[in-house]
Formats: structure tokens, sequence, C-alpha cells
């Protein structure tokens, strides 16, 4: 069978070897500890000291960290009902994540609406590279996060500060791929506008959007990779709803489960986000 | 056919007129090039041949609007060239087609600009009259990355011509296609011009093609300040063909006179030793005197 000699069929049988000698590794660390582990034997009395202390020498003793049937389990009751909403601290994981996607969305919006003009103006005006420069050097290196007390302190509300952080980390990278797009338009491109007596407006839209647009797709990969990162840990620092929010809550919970299944949702949807930005960059890429 | 027939220039000036052109960089003592004169007739083709450096692509850029020189005037058809404008068409070194937009797109883009007020039909007409002129209408829905390299440089032509302008500047557009495909080019080039009676402005560094396409051909000595150090007129007669173009007995005296002026005097006529008007020399009439006409015109034939 041919099928069965292709890369693709081999790279994928390695993938899922990989994946079973993960779990199988998993199933054996987190074996409930057997018969010397028992310990000496206890007298009644401290028995039941242990049991004030809520070390009860009568339940099978574990680890505390969860098995993979255990996390199958939780996987599937979370998969099964995404949507339920039992009251602000108890709601589904479509939920959650869909207050993180609208986060995320929102501000990565306000950020293109901001960086891909300014990105423009930049790249196309020698003097403003210049001028705005040093502002762009020094904003760009501030960790997000950062900007959160201020950002609460003036908006008031911290589900619009999240989405402001959101915003403050995707601008940059967008904003300095616009403006390198931009400004390494071919000259003769531009040669070919001018000879044709193209007007400004439609020289924008015709010759350098699409000509820096695989630049521009670039920086915004890279700017919805960022925000996916600070999405949680935003959510963390200002609470209420969200997939951060969700592992932070979790956390207090002592529900290693949700923990660990809230992470595996994580990097699945950043995966989904970036191949929906390849796909979009295979799009507006061009051969030259 | 596709233009208006070629009508002689008013009396007494020129179709295009180039006065004391010069180009300086600052920080350089000696200009590129100055006290370059010379014109062009309606409906004539002119090549201008000379070393690297001499700023031929210059010149060419200040005719195209998209330099400026620093001293000197050019005028087109009465009127001095101010910048960039659809009355001259640029066919680029590099092609310079949009990768991102097919054949038919980029031809459209340079119609649109040029008869922004045109209906869809009306410019898909137009733009596959100039593909089927270049011979490329199978591939007017292929990206430019699907063409071969004298394909590209076809539609660039194509898109040229396209707009109609008044007069067509190109610089060096064959410099980076084979032997073979250059001369099917040249013939499919020379062909196209006869027919629309285009006046044409071109750069090369190959003194066959230069005698096989113009009418005249401005010879520039060596930069620092270079000139137009002579006008050569082609008296071979128009209707000359790549195939047999060599054995008209004015072909040797012709090329050899370009060849010993690239090879020999050009480079002791830098530094503006080379007259500011030149003279115009027509190295074909000698052989032409030697031979009886009518011998002439059977080797021709």
């Amino acid at each position: 069978m041919n099928f069965l000699k292709t890369q693709n069929f081999k790279a994928t049988l390695v993938s899922v070897l990989l994946l079973l000698v993960f779990l199988a590794a998993w199933q054996l660390a987190t074996l409930p500890a057997t018969g010397g582990a028992a310990g000496p034997a206890v007298s009644a009395e401290q028995a039941e000291y242990l049991k004030m202390l809520g070390k009860d020498p009568g339940t099978a003793k574990t680890g505390g960290f969860p098995t993979p049937l255990q996390m199958g389990q939780t996987a599937w009751r979370h998969l099964s009902d995404p949507f339920y909403d039992n009251g602000p601290n108890d709601k589904g994981i479509a939920i959650q994540l869909g207050h993180s996607l609208a986060r995320v969305g929102l501000g990565f919006l306000l950020a293109c609406l901001v960086a891909i003009p300014l990105g423009f103006l930049i790249g196309m005006s020698p003097l403003m590279r210049r001028a705005l420069d040093p502002f762009i050097q020094v904003l760009k290196p501030i960790s997000p996060l950062a900007w959160m007390p201020l950002a609460l302190y003036t908006i008031k509300d911290s589900s619009t500060s999240g989405i402001f952080v959101i915003f403050i980390c995707s601008v940059w990278p967008m904003l300095i791929n616009t403006a390198f797009g931009v400004s390494a338009v071919k000259r003769e491109w531009l040669n070919v506008a001018k000879t044709l007596e193209v007007d400004p407006l439609r020289k924008a839209f015709l010759v350098i959007l699409p000509a820096a647009a695989p630049t521009i797709l670039t920086g915004m990969r890279i700017s919805m990779g960022i925000a996916w990162l600070v999405i949680v840990a935003a959510e963390m620092l200002v609470g209420g709803t969200g997939i951060g929010y969700f592992v932070w809550n979790e956390w207090n919970n002592l529900s290693l489960t949700n923990v660990i299944f809230a992470i595996v949702v994580i990097g699945v949807m950043g995966m989904l986000l970036d191949l929906m930005f390849a796909q979009l960059q295979k799009w507006v890429t061009y051969a030259e | 056919m596709l233009n208006k027939p070629a009508t002689d220039a008013t009396p007494g000036r020129p179709f295009l007129q180039v006065e004391g052109l010069a180009k300086s960089y600052p920080g350089t003592s000696e200009p590129v090039f100055d006290n370059v004169n010379f014109s062009i007739a309606r409906g004539e083709f002119v090549c201008i041949i000379g070393h690297s450096g001499c700023g031929k692509t210059t010149i060419l850029n200040v005719l195209a609007g998209l330099e400026s020189a620093s001293a000197g005037h050019v005028f087109m058809d009465g009127r001095e060239v101010a910048g960039p404008s659809l009355e001259r068409g640029v066919v680029f070194q590099g092609h310079a087609l949009m990768p991102w937009l097919t054949v038919r797109k980029n031809i459209a883009f340079a119609v649109r600009s040029k008869w922004p007020d045109w209906t869809s039909a009306q410019v898909d007409t137009h733009v596959k009259k100039y593909v089927d002129l270049v011979g490329l209408s199978g591939a007017i829905d292929k990206k430019p990355s699907a063409l071969s390299g004298g394909m590209k440089q076809r539609v660039g032509i194509a898109r040229a011509f396209a707009i109609e302008p008044k007069m067509l500047l190109l610089d060096e557009p064959f410099g980076a296609l084979d032997a073979l495909t250059r001369g099917t080019i040249q013939d499919e080039l020379l062909a196209i011009v006869r027919e629309t009676h285009q006046t044409v402005f071109m750069i090369t560094h190959d003194v066959d093609e230069a005698v096989l396409l113009a009418d005249k051909i401005l010879l520039m000595s060596n930069g620092p300040q270079a000139r137009v150090a002579e006008i050569v007129r082609n008296t071979m007669p128009r209707d000359r063909q790549r195939a047999t173009v060599h054995h008209d007995p004015q072909y040797y005296p012709l090329r050899n006179h370009l060849v010993d002026f690239l090879v020999a005097r050009s480079k002791d006529l830098s530094h503006g030793k080379a007259p500011a008007h030149p003279p115009t020399v027509e190295p074909g009439r000698g052989a032409l005197a030697d031979t009886p006409p009518s011998v002439t015109l059977k080797a021709v034939a």
C-alpha cells in the first residue's frame, strides 16, 4: 500500500505512539501507592486525630495528581455539556472560552484599526518613522500586564481593562510589520503607479496593500499568538469570566483535573487561531 | 491602425526636445552627465547606447518624469515634462508586473488608470486586444510567476502599449532574456511599432539590437560628465528584418562604427570632452556610394 509509505502517515504514526507512551507513563506515575506504603498501624485515637487533620488513613492514598482515566472523565463531563451556566463561578467551558475569545477578538480588532493605518503612515513617511520610533521603542518592551493597574484605574471596568491589555500587546508586532512591509514595497511597482498617474488612495489599496499584505499578516499572526498568551494571565488578574479565570478558580478549588483540562483547551484553541492566520497568510501570499 | 498615423512634427519644433540636461549628485565634483542635447521626431525609434554609469537610465527616468534633472529641460509635444504622465508609457528593465495580479488584471490596472470611466466590458476588450498583440491570449489569466521571462516582458510591453501613450520609453527591456527569446520579441516589438507608428526611446547594451530597431542611435561617452557624443542615423530601409539585415551592405559599416565608438572612443570623450551639440553621422552611406543603388535594393530584398 502506497498510503502506508507516505511521510504523512509515518509522522502520524509516530505522533500517536508518542501520545500512548506519554499516557502510559502518566498512568504508571499516578498509580495508587499499595502495600508497604500503608505505614505502621495506628491506634483508634491516632486515626481519629488524623481524620480531624484531614488525613484519613482509611481512604486510598494517592499523590493527588489525577490519573489519565480521571482526566478523560472530566474532559467528557465538560465537553458533553459545554454551555451550562450555574452562576458566576460555575459556567460551561464553551462559555468561558467564548468570553476569552470575545475579549481577544475585540482587543485585536481595535489594534488592527490603529496599527495598520499608523503602520502605513510610518512606512510611507521617513519623517514620521523617525519621529515615532522613540515612542515605539519604549512602549514595545513593556509587559502588557504592567498596564493593568493603570487600565483598571482609568477605565474602572475589569472586562474592558482586559480588552485594553490585549489591544496594547497586539498593536506592536502589527505596527512594526505593517511599517516594514509598506516601506519595503518594490520601487518598480511604485514607479508603475507613478507613470500611470494613479491617485494616492488607489495606490494605497491596489498597489501597496496587496504588496505588503504577506508581511502585515505575519504581524497579525504574531500579535494573535501574543494576545492568546496574555489573555490567560489577564483574566487570572481581573477575574469574573474567561478561560484564564477558570484556571485560577479551579486552582482555588484544588481541582487539578479541571486545571489540566483548561490547559489543553487553551493549547488547542491557540493552535486553531494560528492555523486560521496561516490560512489567511497563504491566501494573500504571492509568488514572484 | 491602433494609433493615429505618424504626422511630421511641427516645423522648427521636434516632437521631443532635450536641452542641456545634466545630473549631479551631492558630494561629487563632476556631474554624471551634462549638456545632453538631442531631439526625437514623431514616429521615430531612437536607441541610446553607452557604457554602464553614463546615466542612460537617469535620462530615461527624467523623460518618464520619475526623476528630476539638476539642469536642463525636456519638452514633449510643446510642453515641458514636469512629472510622470500617462502620455509616456514605460517598459521597465525588470518587467515590474504586480505578482498578485493576473496578466489580464495587470493590464486592466493600467487601462483603468488611463480611462477611469470605461465600463469593465470596455476595459476587458481593450486588454484582450493588447494581450493578443503580443501573442499571449493563452496565458491571459495566469499570474506572472507562471510565465517565462520572455512572456513577462511581453506583458510589460503590452501594458505600456495599452495606454496608447504618445511616446514609449524602454529601459533595456530585453537585457535579462536569452538570445533566442530576445530575437523573437525584437521582431514583435518592431512589428507593433511599425503598425502603431509609435515614437520610441530605448536603452540598450546590444549593438545588433540598436542596428535592427533604431532609426537613430545616440552614442553616449563614458561618465563622469558624459554627453551624447554622436548621433548615428540608420540609413538602412525601414522594413529591415532580423533574418536578413546582416546581408545589407550598410550593416557592417554601421555596426563597426558603433562598436568602435564603444570600444575605443567613448572613454576618451569622458569628463566633458564630447561636444555639447553632437554631430549627426551616417556611416552606412559610404557603403551605398560604393555599390550601385540597384544592387543594394536586391541585396535588401
